[in-house]
């Protein structure tokens, strides 16, 4: 295993320089030590992006978005503070509450755990794509109809989760729903309410309500 | 989170020359669902991080007569999908089941699984991968309820994360791994997995520059189940797991391989419990004998000799539910 590179013998990756596509094989050479270097890379046609913005389109609930992120920058975070689709909920941040839950490609995923740059070219349905007060989907009606909320925060990614979920399983038992949607949290502890809206959702999607 | 090159490579000889040769200057990036938490977090804090997600020979199963090839990109749900996986390595389908978020299950993916970091909280509130704080232990003088009772003679304490490594190597599976130029080796599942002795090494035998790729289980016919004991039934990790398999003739085992989850720094195998197998006529009793036989060795810290128990019961009812598998 070669020595570590102390951090004061690596040159600092100077956005302007990078984006212009200058002094950057100094940078690569000292900084990395794989065998090609960031601008032979370029020179093919870059894999590399960033660490500046970088341009990216992305397409949410059928409509395509251009916007421009930071490598480092969540999906979550380029929905809420760059699109203005609040309905995702930033809660715990770090893959665990749920409350984040989009639907990536038909599979459901935590928004904060994905980087925007690697949702590029993929379907992503929000919370906002699945419904309207005026047309609700089963899943949201079945919320409304079982109270399944108290103070409506884990709602959306609730609402996501199971959507997804009943794609993948039409007839679950109130076992497979529980194992299912163990990836979401809800701290006023509404669980009794929101199974109830996940068994008749499915029972309403037959039904072709 | 700090910032950090983002490279989207669409081969592997690629994508292993824009890894680094050390440790933590890059990082590879194959369904985030550890990765990402802990960039934020600031356990890691590369300069460039490696997608993985354009090359698209790491997706898929591929199902031959006598093995099943996967794509270390193949996503955990697409594996507990696959009608071939679900016939021959029902151990495999409870370890994913277990982790109990269909939306880890959905983004998570095999090679991730088990390149992922030890959940040690010392090391991911930043007091590195041994949980020093100056010459102090804080897994030896705190709480390491979560820790292991195996393999623990330090300085590494974690217990490795993987959920689907000890049902690998009960399997007998094969991993294989590019790096530079191409290159590529093969290592047993067995052999994969290490316990660094270093703050420079980490927990496979992986080099910084080289992608796990390809993992190949063999279909031997063999009976298997993987047990867990977990807190609670949403998305936590266990406390203990045990994968066993073995061949099964006229009630009398052979070929037996029992390997534990999340008691060492390694995934676990236990060569007592597979020898109490070994021809033996599974009955319950053998199957409390056998994991009996799984605490041997173990040296519990001060606050997780609970889990000698739980390495009886796991054991024991992992043996019973292969036994009783189709």
């Amino acid at each position: 295993m070669s020595e570590k590179l102390k951090s004061s013998q690596v040159p600092g990756v100077s956005r302007r320089g990078f984006l212009k596509g200058l002094g950057v094989s100094g940078v690569a050479t000292g900084l990395l030590t794989g065998t090609e270097t960031p601008t032979e890379a370029a020179e093919r046609g870059s894999p590399i992006k960033g660490p500046g913005e970088i341009p990216i389109t992305l397409q949410i609930n059928g409509k395509k978005h251009q916007l421009s992120v930071e490598p480092r920058v969540t999906l979550l975070d380029a929905l809420r503070n760059r699109l203005d689709l609040t309905g995702s909920k930033k809660v715990c941040d770090r893959g665990t509450c749920g409350a984040c839950t989009v639907i990536v490609d038909g599979q459901p995923v935590y928004s904060c755990s994905m980087l925007a740059v690697e949702a590029e070219g993929r379907a992503i349905t929000t919370i906002e794509g699945l419904g309207t007060a005026e047309n609700m989907n089963p899943v949201q009606k079945a919320f409304v109809k079982h109270d399944a909320q108290q103070c409506g925060f884990c709602t959306p990614g609730f609402v996501v989760a199971c959507t997804a979920f009943l794609k993948t399983n039409p007839n679950p038992t109130l076992e497979d729903a529980r194992t299912g949607l163990g990836g979401n949290l809800c701290r006023c502890g509404t669980y009794a309410g929101i199974m109830d809206a996940v068994l008749d959702a499915a029972k309403m999607t037959k039904g072709g309500a | 989170m700090k910032s950090f090159e983002y490279a989207i490579p669409s081969s592997l000889e690629e994508a292993s020359s824009l890894l680094a040769q050390s440790w933590g200057e890059t990082e590879i990036l194959a369904g985030g669902t550890d990765l990402v938490t802990s960039l934020k977090q600031q356990v890691t804090a590369p300069k460039r991080v490696v997608s993985l997600r354009n090359i698209s020979s790491l997706k898929g199963i591929t199902v031959q007569r006598q093995s099943v090839r996967i794509g270390a990109m193949t996503t955990l749900a697409d594996l507990t999908a696959n009608s071939a996986v679900k016939e021959h390595f029902p151990a495999l389908v409870k370890a994913v089941q277990g982790i109990g978020s269909q939306q880890i299950i959905s983004a998570g993916t095999v090679g991730g699984d088990l390149c992922q970091r030890p959940r040690c909280w010392y090391y991911r509130n930043g007091f590195g991968l041994f949980g020093k704080q100056g010459d102090t232990s804080l897994v030896l003088e705190g709480d390491n309820r979560y820790h292991a009772i195996f393999g623990n003679e330090g300085p590494a304490y974690f217990v490795s994360a993987s959920s689907l490594g000890p049902a690998l190597i009960a399997l007998g599976a094969t991993l294989k791994i590019s790096g530079t130029k191409g290159k590529t080796r093969e290592v047993a599942a067995r052999e994969f997995f290490r316990t660094p002795k270093s703050e420079s090494e980490r927990e496979t035998v992986l080099r910084p520059n080289e992608i796990l790729f390809e993992i190949t289980i063999p279909i031997r016919g063999l009976k298997n189940a993987t047990y867990e004991v977990r807190h609670r039934q949403g998305l936590d990790w266990p406390y203990v797991t045990a994968t066993v398999s073995f061949a099964l003739k006229g009630g009398t085992a052979s070929n037996a391989s029992v390997v534990l989850g999340h008691v060492a720094p390694v995934p676990w195998p236990s060569a007592a419990a597979s020898k109490a197998l070994n021809g033996a006529r599974i009955d319950a009793s053998l199957a409390a004998k056998c994991g009996q036989a799984a605490t041997e060795g173990a040296k519990p810290l001060s606050g997780n000799a609970y889990k000698l128990q739980l390495v009886k019961t796991a054991v024991k009812r992992a043996v019973l539910d292969a036994a009783a598998a189709a």
